[in-house]
This record gives structure tokens, C-alpha cells and sequence, in this order.
């Protein structure tokens, strides 16, 4: 639906304005708060929400749908209101929910058709886009199959593509790679990342995992008992602050002293010839080859390391990165 | 299916125009984008209630879905070809059964239709919570329950309204006097289209308190069943001790006494349920008045019920 459509596959880098942006958003179910004054931008691309169980995830997609209207505070969903223009936004807003939505004795084909339909597309084009969704998203001959008899990650393809039929703007997917194996796992965060690239369509995924969302996420949300704890681009998170592995065969903890004279901040592990130095600029690497020259030992290994999501959200333990 | 056919320029990676290395051009079917209409409310309604009358007829269903829906049609049917055969066969007069009487006199495979109907169009639904998917979409709480209702009360107007159709075409065809035919055809739409619409309220919300389907017809056939059953009952009872005017006004417990009393009131003709009623124009308004409590009262529960029903 995009009016210019560019060809380009939209990225996270095209300066658009953001597809969600929330302020002092505020919803309480009596006297639980479910969100707190959350003022969060999630800019286009793929974004991940992050929080444990009953951290606010599904009460802000409820919100943002229009389904649900915030106590206090507001919220964009593609520039409109939800609390107004519930109707519109659902137009061009898919969602994928995290529990089970299929009934089961009926086709692939069928349901997605209908609810199709029911985003509003004529009969014909509700027919076309279906199997051409159903094709991406890696559904072939079983889509004529009823749904009964379909493994969990099919009934999980099934959810996403209904999500994506109605070729909306954005998508909200709520735990979509709930109950995969490790290989489903990987397949659906690679169609999700497909969705944000090759379809051009933004994405909020959730996820009470960080690790699975750090391969595909631009940025990360991360809300806690409705509160918002960060939210950062994956890009800066991961990127500018990496670490170097270091293993030498001799003499760790001499290597330590050097470099710590040197300014560098360096963690030895247990051992003693594995440490992990923060990589704060291009003169840590002269500083560490430098310095193993010196002492004449064995260079075993010099490894750029990103942080892992894990540890920027445990700032406490970011500082012991484990070799 | 994706046509053969030149894809439109908005389909990201299709290389447009003329390259610098010649005229081809290289289609990427890759994901393409809609920039077409995108329909409101009303088509959303009428999508949706287009696939109840089709569920409900087992279309788009296994195969097992069919059966039970079709068995019923054949019950409600074969009868009435039946009696068309014979009366021009024979050459009666006039047709052994009433267009009015037919629904009465079938009301317990009508019961079956909705118990098995009912629940079809809604606890599905709940039951696979597939509620999100519908809440997600450009459409209302109220317009989902709108539509399953019509959805319901056409497909089970249109099973009896066969019945009804089959009796005039036989009676037409007899060569009775096609006036009076028409008008009673007309009158037994009449009662067929209050019936519908009362069953398919009750049994409507029946099913949606019974999220699990088995439980669902069971509740709801049992249920009309009864309430049929034990209101004869009680107008017998009622006779016996001499409460007439109770006696009289007691069919409007029961579903099928009470358009039975309502097809009397209106339209002047005998009961099929052989219930003595009230006397008089007047004597109809409280039928009409429960009638119209009841459908009002049971949408009223439904959006209720559809308010809290499929968090998302």
C-alpha cells in the first residue's frame, strides 16, 4: 500500500517516521498497572519487545490496536491514533497472536481467504494473495490440507500469514517462535526477517527470549512490569562496544599489567591466559600485538567479540564476560 | 496463484524499464505490495456472513461437516415433496398440512438444524480462539455478532422456506386456487421468518456460553426439547385444574408454541399444536411481546458476552 512504492526494500536505515510512538502511555486494570507512563519510539524495520510474562507486551498491542484504550497518555500507530482511528489502523496493522487461532476443519487456503476478506480486501484479491502469501511464507500443497493435521511450525506459518495477507504496513507478532524446535526456530526468525526486508513491511515482534531477537532486531524494547527499561538500536548496542578475546600460550598475567598500564580495561579469566579486553579503540589492537611481541609468547587467538543483547541489559554483569 | 503475467512496477527487486545492458526486463515475483481498494465495515459484515451461511451448509468443510446439515434438509424436505406428490397425484382439495403447521409439525428436526447449526457458528471460534484474528481486522464486536446472527437465521429460514416452497409448487401444481396458495404460502414464510429469528438468538447464545461444541448441541437440542416437552406439560396440568387463561397464555414458554400462537394471532388460522389461545386481536400482543424480549434480550447477552469474549 505504500503510494510511491519504492522498490527499494525498506530498511531500517530509510528516515521514515517511526510506525509506533507512545507517550506517557498509562493503562491500569484496577489496581494493577499493566503500563507505566511508557514513552517509547519503535522506529520502522524490524523492532523487538522484550519482557518476561505479564511485563505490558500484550496490553500495548491491545492498545495500539485500538482495542483496548490507555488509562492516560497516547499513542501513534502510523502516524494515527488508536484511541480514534482503531478501524484504520487495523486496515493496515497485521497481528499475529501468540496463542492458538485456527480452527481446525478448515483449509489453509480457506481461512486465510476469508480473513482476508475480513481486512477488507475484494473476494479476487483476497484469492490471489493468499496463495501468494501461503508461497512465502513456505506453505505448498498442504495448504489445501485441513489444518488439523499440520505440524506446530505450519499452524505457526499458517498465523503469520494471515498476519501479512491484507499486505499491511506493519506487524505485530506476538511470540512467533513460541513451541518451534531450535530448526523452525531459526526458519521463522529468517521469514521474519524477510518480512522487514524483502516485503518491506515494519515489524514488532516479542519475545521473552533477547537472545533469538538479537539476530534480526534493529532495535530492542525492553519493558519490565509495564515500565521502559531501554530502548536501543541493536546496531549501536553491539557494534561500537565489542570486545577482544585474547589467548596467548605464556605469561597471561603479565599480558594483563602491560595492558592495563596502557589504559586498557582489561578482564583476566580463571586460567589466566584467556582475557577478554573492552575494545575501546583501534590502538587497544597495536596495544595487545605490542605487547605479546614484548614478552616473546604465543598469540593463540585474537577474537572480535559483539556483546551479546544479554549482557547490555545485565549492565551490573556486563563487566565479566565469560571467555 | 501467481499469474505469468508483468508484474507491477511496485514489486520490490523488478527492474523496471529498460537496463543499460538491453531492453530485458527481470521480474522478481517477489512479495507484491495492494494498492487497491480496501473495503469497510459493511463488506467486512457481509464476508463474514457469508462464510456462517456456507459453514453451516458444510461448504468449504470436510466432507463430515455436510452430512448432519444435508440429513436434516432431507428430513425437511422429503415430507413436503411428498405431500405435493399426493395431492396432485390424488387431486385433493386442499394440502393435508397447513403451510402454517409444516414448521410446527417438523419443529423437531428444526430443533436439530439450530442445535447442530448453532454452535458451528460460534463456539468454533471460541473454543480455537480464533476471536484476535477477527478483533484484529477493521471490524467491531457488534459486527461479528451481527453477522452470525443473520448468518443463522437466513440459513435456517431458507431450509424451512424450501419446505414451504415445495408445498406451494405442489399445490400450484394441483391446480388449487393459486390466491389462496400464495397467501398461505406468504404466511408460512411469515411464521418460518419469526421462528428463525427467535431460534437463532436462543441457540446463538446457548453455543456461545458452551465453548465446546459436542456440549453445545446437546445443551441446545435438549434445551428446546424440554422446554418444549414440559411446557405441554404444564398447559395440560393447567387445564385439568381449571386455569384457563393460564392455560392459554402458557405456550409462550416454549419457542414453537409461541409462533405457533403468533401465526394463530396474525394470521387467523388454526394451531398446529392444538393449544387452545387467547381470544381476539388483543390476545396476540403478549406472544408479541415475549417474542420481541426474547430475541432483544438474547442479542443483548451475546454482545455481552462478545465484549469479554477473545482477549487479544
Amino acid at each position: 500500500m505504500d503510494p510511491a512504492g519504492p522498490p527499494a526494500p525498506a530498511g531500517a536505515a530509510a528516515p521514515s517516521p517511526p510506525s509506533v510512538a507512545t507517550a506517557e502511555l498509562t493503562r491500569t486494570f484496577g489496581p494493577v498497572i499493566a503500563l507505566s507512563q511508557l514513552t517509547v519510539e519503535m522506529p520502522r524495520g524490524v523492532v523487538g519487545l522484550v519482557g518476561a510474562n505479564g511485563a505490558g507486551k500484550s496490553t500495548l498491542i491491545k492498545v495500539l490496536l485500538g482495542l483496548l484504550p490507555p488509562t492516560s497518555g497516547r499513542a501513534q500507530v502510523l502516524g494515527m491514533d488508536p484511541v480514534t482511528d482503531g478501524l484504520a489502523i487495523r486496515q493496515l496493522v497485521g497481528y499475529m497472536p501468540e496463542s492458538d487461532c485456527l480452527p481446525l476443519d478448515v483449509s489453509a487456503t480457506e481461512f486465510v481467504v476469508h480473513l482476508a476478506r475480513m481486512s477488507g480486501l475484494p473476494a479476487d484479491v483476497a484469492r490471489e494473495r493468499t496463495a501468494d502469501t501461503l508461497r512465502h511464507v513456505g506453505l505448498y500443497e498442504e495448504r489445501y490440507r485441513p489444518i488439523g493435521g499440520y505440524s506446530t511450525g505450519m499452524k505457526q506459518r499458517v498465523k503469520l500469514a494471515q498476519s501479512l495477507v491484507h499486505d499491511p504496513k506493519l506487524v505485530f507478532l506476538d511470540e512467533p517462535t513460541n513451541g518451534l524446535d531450535p530448526a523452525g526456530r531459526d526458519e521463522m526468525l529468517g521469514l521474519i526477517q524477510r518480512v522487514s526486508t524483502d516485503f518491506g513491511i515494519s515489524v514488532i515482534v516479542t519475545s521473552h527470549l533477547l537472545g533469538e531477537l538479537e539476530r534480526i532486531a534493529d532495535h530492542v524494547v525492553v519493558i519490565e512490569g509495564g515500565v521502559l527499561q531501554r530502548s536501543t538500536s541493536t546496531a549501536d548496542a553491539t557494534q561500537l562496544s565489542g570486545v577482544l578475546l585474547v589467548e596467548v600460550t605464556d605469561a597471561g598475567p603479565l599480558l594483563v599489567e602491560r595492558l592495563r598500564a596502557a589504559g586498557a580495561t582489561v578482564v583476566p579469566d580463571a586460567a589466566g591466559h584467556s582475557l577478554t579486553v573492552e575494545l575501546a579503540g583501534d590502538w587497544v589492537l597495536d596495544a595487545v600485538t605490542d605487547a605479546v611481541a614484548d614478552l616473546g609468547v604465543g598469540l593463540v587467538r585474537m577474537q572480535h567479540r559483539r556483546h551479546h543483547l544479554t549482557e547490555i541489559f545485565r549492565p551490573e554483569e556486563g563487566a565479566r564476560v565469560p571467555a | 496463484m501467481s499469474r505469468p503475467e508483468p508484474v507491477p512496477a511496485t514489486v520490490p527487486g523488478a527492474v523496471a524499464g529498460p537496463s543499460p545492458a538491453g531492453d530485458d526486463v527481470i521480474h522478481d515475483i517477489g512479495f507484491r505490495h495492494y494498492d487497491g481498494v480496501r473495503y469497510g465495515r459493511p463488506w467486512v459484515r457481509r464476508s463474514l456472513f457469508v462464510e456462517t451461511v456456507r459453514g453451516i451448509f458444510g461448504l468449504g468443510r470436510p466432507a463430515r461437516a455436510k452430512v448432519m446439515p444435508w440429513v436434516l434438509i432431507g428430513m425437511l424436505g422429503i415430507p413436503p415433496l411428498i405431500i405435493a406428490l399426493v395431492v396432485v397425484l390424488t387431486g385433493q382439495t386442499e394440502l393435508p398440512m397447513s403451510y402454517t403447521d409444516y414448521p410446527s409439525g417438523f419443529w423437531l428436526v428444526v430443533a436439530l438444524f439450530v442445535g447442530g447449526a448453532a454452535p458451528y457458528c460460534v463456539s468454533r471460534d471460541l473454543r480455537h480462539g480464533v476471536m484476535p484474528l477477527y478483533l484484529s481486522r477493521p471490524m467491531a464486536r457488534s459486527d461479528y455478532v451481527v453477522a452470525k446472527f443473520a448468518g443463522l437465521t437466513l440459513a435456517l429460514f431458507g431450509v424451512m422456506a424450501i419446505g414451504e416452497t415445495l408445498l406451494l409448487i405442489g399445490a400450484l401444481l394441483a391446480e388449487l386456487p393459486p390466491g389462496d396458495q400464495l397467501t398461505g404460502w406468504l404466511g408460512g414464510l411469515l411464521v418460518c421468518a419469526l421462528l428463525s429469528v427467535l431460534l437463532s438468538a436462543i441457540a446463538l447464545v446457548i453455543a456461545a456460553f458452551t465453548p465446546r461444541r459436542g456440549l453445545g448441541v446437546a445443551v441446545i437440542i435438549t434445551a428446546l426439547v424440554m422446554v418444549s416437552g414440559i411446557t405441554e406439560m404444564l398447559i395440560e396440568i393447567a387445564r385439568e385444574k381449571d386455569l384457563t387463561t393460564l392455560a392459554q397464555y402458557m405456550p409462550a414458554l416454549d419457542p414453537f408454541g409461541l409462533i405457533d400462537a403468533l401465526a394463530v394471532g396474525i394470521l387467523g388460522v388454526s394451531s398446529g399444536r392444538e393449544h387452545i389461545l387467547p381470544e381476539g386481536a388483543l390476545g396476540v400482543i403478549p406472544f408479541a411481546l415475549v417474542w420481541a424480549a426474547l430475541v432483544a434480550g438474547c442479542l443483548w447477552l451475546l454482545v455481552r458476552r462478545y465484549r469479554k469474549a477473545g482477549r487479544v
